[in-house]
């Protein structure tokens, strides 16, 4: 079990690394550290301080190979490794775009963007398992269709028009909550969340639910339910004790993979609602063209991402007794 | 003779189909006295799972009981019972094991816990009383190593242990019936001679009733007290096993019979009944098994032949034995 | 560079008739698409009324110089751009639905009553632009997958079959792909790319292949291992053959799901995108983005976002719902044996 874990970190790593050449080529060899710079001191700068915000930046030396060094420093003094020596020791910087240092705005973004995630994420899981539970309990007849309608029409209108439909029904012509804004004040703080999560749990019902009574529906199709049956179970204790059981393992597959990027925000809901998380910090970014800021998102969603396969894998195993005792 | 255990009239079972309901079995009666065993035959498909599964009320859906049907136990009528009535009835009064020993018991529940259940559902008892009752049970059934084996995993089990534990679930509550649906299957060979003779010295200790589904007459000779054969969702013809052994009567039995491979006939072709087992909804007129019959004559294919008592045991559905109509 | 559109549609017509020629010789996909077709009838005609606007906003020409007036003459104009006229169909700014009178002030229109969904702030026809939004969407959505999954299948499968060190290289690249998540991948790409048709379709392909190769790869791993396939190997059939007589046609239905699954994925990121944007000029994200402001003005301004969110409703619901339909009528499990 342990060499698994560790051949599944081992992995893990490895893949990380695959993901920072990956953003090496996309942030350095695609784009022209040059043209951010341009872009960030202005066309008409004076050459000294385009090189200095350059340096400051980080992006004044070659790209692979350091013609100008000597021994090791021809590979270690240039971009590619700084990219990778910085990344690894998360030393962002500072943005492109304010000189703001990226870190300090990290942990400035991480509460907020909880603050939405979190409860999004609990009250979906919720919601969608339990509908589902109760379709699947249904199954076949017609509250079963009238929800499975409800999700493909749910599935298919954009998040955007949820968000706005949220916002002008709600915010404007209900008045219920305030349509924007933010304030850590845990007394008020509810009142300004409730609206996101609220079109955040809409936006996802459909699917989740879906998916989630796919994967009830398999299980009682499975003989061991007949078995249950057979020795005098009734309905919901079948649902609860044997299909609710089995069912948790692929349902927990899918929910802790989703666990890591709680801490990345939801980039349209923040950014809507006016809520000052990583998710309105990465849409900033793409607005002012701040690569690092950019580049910094996107490695921790990969991180994050890595972290929680790995998370999945090692819950799976521990959830599945066919797995855990081989 | 005094009431049977079991008695089923007239029950059907249909299943919605592309064109109105399709019935998988049909008009089938039977019954099972105490104590007795039953072995219920065909080939794939003819509804023998179906018409086990009508007398636990657990037909799949969309599958129907056609109205009209009864299905009496210890004198109640079980298809009007209340759903927790029913409950009561399942695992306490009929236990019922499966062909897959593999898939029928639950992956992320210990065995001994799942047998456990069976018991907590109907009785009163304490957890380690319970316990303890399902160790002595896993004994009874000659599970090795009782008590280590309670907290196995099915998948740390083989085959033939986890059938083992079925039975052991199917008997906890001593049932007075024990539906045994093509329990040996899926098992090789030396393990299904085991589990055979374990159903039989149990039934035989708990004077429990056992229908025993099958397609094996070896199976048939060496535990049924009486047959019945089914064909096409209907029960062709029942006997005591002596009468339908030794004189079957339909020429679907004496097909069944002639197509098994005997040790001493070493040599000889096995005759094959021809063709196959129609589908449901694809059954022919009159006698169902006429397109396939070596004696098939005029009234065959239009009218269907009536039940006829060949003796006081013995009864069949065929023209041939129907003395109102002439070969 | 009109004309280079007019032969990507001619060769996607010629494409379609020879899929649908080749639908109707063959049984199994015969009787699938006849059981579709009899079971969604309304969702196959919407998305055929997609396809023909979108058919009729892609063929374009120029007008010979004698019989253009000033405004058109030297543009490449299409079917769609014919019908409405835009460069004289257009208002001040905005006005309502059928109205006579300009929305703000008040001034007769130009064309009163003609204007069946308004104009929007430039003065343009919602329902014109509605529909010159479907050419847009079905690029996003059809033209990515089209060209994504003939690169997907050919490294899915080949990872799949041939296994060992091909397929530790496609593994890796999958994984560290799918490690990005999806929308920080496509933003990233586009920022690093620059805006546009191209770049986004490009964007999205690379984010999307990821997916098509993993079914691919993992189909190609259950059948290779099936007793049809390992016969044909010790036979000595050539590997070429194997895969195209007896993986890609086993493996066609799961790709048209996923094809049609990932078709609404796209064009529904596409709105984000737009938000953010980085989307398409002249998608319905972008005219949903603009009317977002115009619902907080008194009276609401509603009939830009009516206009687009039904058109992206309608074509994603209608996509979602054959999807639907087809994988219960080509999934194995439920496949009408013989
Ligand atoms: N869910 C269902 N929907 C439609 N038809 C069904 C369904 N389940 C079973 N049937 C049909 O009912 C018929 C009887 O099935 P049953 O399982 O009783 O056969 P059987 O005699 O037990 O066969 P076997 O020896 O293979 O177990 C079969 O022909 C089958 O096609
Ligand atoms: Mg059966």
């Amino acid at each position: 079990m342990a060499a698994y874990f560790l051949r599944r970190i081992g992995y893990g790593v490895i893949t990380l690394l695959g993901v920072l050449l990956l953003l090496f080529v996309l942030f350095f060899a695609v784009t022209d550290p040059d043209d951010i710079a341009r872009k960030a001191v202005g066309e008409r700068a004076r050459p000294e301080v385009y090189a200095q915000w350059k340096t400051n930046h980080g992006y004044d030396k070659p790209l692979i190979i350091n013609t100008g060094a000597t021994g090791a420093g021809r590979f270690t003094d240039t971009l590619l490794a700084e990219h990778y020596r910085r990344m690894l020791t998360f030393d962002f910087g500072r943005s492109d775009a304010d000189d703001s240092p990226i870190s300090r705005r990290l942990r400035e973004g991480a509460l907020p963007s909880l603050g939405i995630t979190v409860p999004l994420f609990v009250m979906g899981l919720v919601v969608s398992v339990a509908v589902a539970l109760f379709v699947a309990f249904f199954r076949e007849t017609y509250i079963d269709r009238v929800v499975l309608v409800l999700c493909m029409l749910t599935m298919s209108v954009a998040g955007l028009l949820y968000i706005i439909a949220g916002q002008y029904l709600v915010g404007q012509l209900l008045r219920w909550f305030p349509i924007s804004g933010f304030d850590p004040n845990p007394a008020v703080v509810a009142r300004f969340l409730a609206l996101p999560v609220l079109v955040g749990v809409l936006s996802g019902f459909g699917a989740d639910t879906r998916f989630y009574r796919t994967i009830f529906l398999e299980e009682i199709g499975r003989d061991y339910v007949r078995t249950a049956r057979a020795k005098g179970c009734g309905d919901a204790r079948v649902m609860v004790r044997h299909v609710l059981r089995n069912a948790l393992i692929p349902i927990l597959t899918n929910v802790v993979v989703q666990i890591p990027f709680l801490f990345t925000g939801a980039l349209l809901l923040e950014s809507f609602f006016g809520i000052p998380g990583l998710g309105a910090l990465t849409v900033e970014a793409i607005q002012g063209n701040d690569f690092s800021t950019l580049r910094t998102m996107v490695y921790l969603g990969a991180l994050l991402f890595i972290a929680g396969q790995i998370l999945t894998d090692i819950s799976y195993a521990l959830a599945d007794p066919r797995v855990r005792l081989g | 003779m005094s009431a049977p255990l079991l008695a089923v009239e007239n029950l059907s079972i249909s299943f919605p189909g592309e064109a109105g309901p399709v019935r998988v079995v049909d008009r089938v009666s039977l019954s099972i006295a105490r104590g007795e065993t039953l072995a219920l035959v065909g080939e794939s498909g003819s509804g023998k799972s179906m018409t086990a599964l009508a007398m636990m009320r657990l037909v799949p859906k969309p599958g129907r009981i056609q109205p009209g049907a009864h299905i009496a136990f210890e004198g109640r009528d079980l298809l009007s019972l209340s759903v927790p009535d029913m409950r009561a009835v399942r695992g306490a009064g009929i236990g019922m094991i499966f062909q897959e020993p593999m898939t029928s018991l639950n992956p992320v529940t210990t065995v001994g816990d799942q047998v456990l259940e069976a018991i907590e559902l109907h009785a009163k008892l304490s957890r380690a009383q319970a316990r303890s009752h399902v160790i002595e049970l896993f004994g009874l059934v000659g599970i090795p190593d009782a008590k280590h084996r309670f907290g196995a995993y099915p998948h740390q089990l083989s085959g033939g242990l986890k059938q083992r534990v079925m039975i052991a679930m199917a008997m906890a509550m001593r049932p007075r019936l024990l539906i045994a649906d093509e329990p040996t299957t899926a098992l090789d060979a030396t393990i299904r001679a085991q589990i055979l003779e374990l159903l039989r010295d149990l039934s035989a200790k708990t004077e429990t009733a056992v229908l025993l589904i099958t397609h094996d007459f070896g199976v048939v000779n060496e535990v049924a007290d009486r047959v019945a054969v089914m064909y096409a969702g209907e029960i062709v013809e029942e006997g005591s096993r002596g009468e339908l052994l030794g004189h079957p009567r339909h020429p679907y039995t004496q097909g069944l019979l002639r197509s098994i491979p005997k040790a001493e006939a070493r040599g000889h072709r096995l005759e094959e009944i021809k063709g196959s087992v129609p589908r449901p909804g694809h059954w022919p007129t009159g006698c169902r098994f006429h397109p396939r019959c070596p004696h098939a004559f005029a009234p065959c294919p239009g009218t269907e032949p009536q039940r006829t008592t060949v003796s006081a045991t013995q009864a069949a559905c065929c023209h041939l034995l129907d003395r109102s109509v002439e070969p | 560079m009109h004309w280079v559109s007019d032969i990507l549609v001619v060769l996607l017509a010629s494409a379609a008739v020879g899929v649908c020629r080749y639908v109707s010789g063959d049984r199994f996909w015969r009787e699938n698409a006849t059981e579709l077709w009899r079971r969604r009838p309304f969702a196959i005609a919407i998305v055929g009324a997609y396809l023909l606007i979108a058919l009729m906003d892609s063929i374009s020409w120029v007008d010979p110089a004698s019989d253009a007036n000033a405004l058109t003459s030297g543009k490449p104009r299409t079917i769609i751009d014919r019908l409405f006229v835009p460069e004289t169909f257009t208002e001040a700014s905005y006005s309502a639905p059928l109205a006579s009178v300009a929305f703000y002030g008040g001034q007769p229109l130009l064309h009163p009553g003609a204007h069946l969904l308004g104009t929007d702030l430039l003065g343009r026809d919602v329902v014109y632009r509605t529909l010159k939004g479907v050419r847009v969407a079905l690029l996003i959505g059809g033209l990515t997958s089209l060209v994504v999954i003939p690169i997907a299948l050919l490294f899915g499968v080949s990872a799949g079959y041939f296994g060992r060190r091909i397929d530790d290289a496609v593994f890796f690249a999958m994984t560290v792909l799918a490690s990005v998540p999806t929308l920080l991948l496509l933003i990233a790409l586009i920022m690093v790319l620059g805006k546009g048709t191209v770049q986004v379709c490009v964007a999205l392909g690379v984010t999307g292949w990821v997916h098509f190769c993993r079914i691919a790869r993992g189909e190609t791993l259950k059948l290779r291992e099936t007793d049809f396939i390992a016969a044909a190997r010790a036979l000595g059939v050539r590997d070429g053959t194997i895969i195209r007589r007896h993986i890609l046609p086993n493996i066609a239905h799961l790709v048209i799901i996923t094809f049609a699954l990932s078709f609404t994925a796209l064009v529904l990121s596409e709105t984000i995108l737009s938000y953010l944007g980085i989307g398409l000029d002249g998608s319905w994200g972008q005219m949903i983005d603009q009317a977002r402001n115009e619902l907080s003005r008194t009276p609401v301004i509603w009939w830009n976002l009516t206009g687009a969110s039904i058109a992206l409703f309608t074509l994603v619901l209608a996509v979602n719902m054959i999807a639907d339909a087809m994988r219960d009528v080509i999934d194995p499990r439920t496949r009408r044996e013989g």
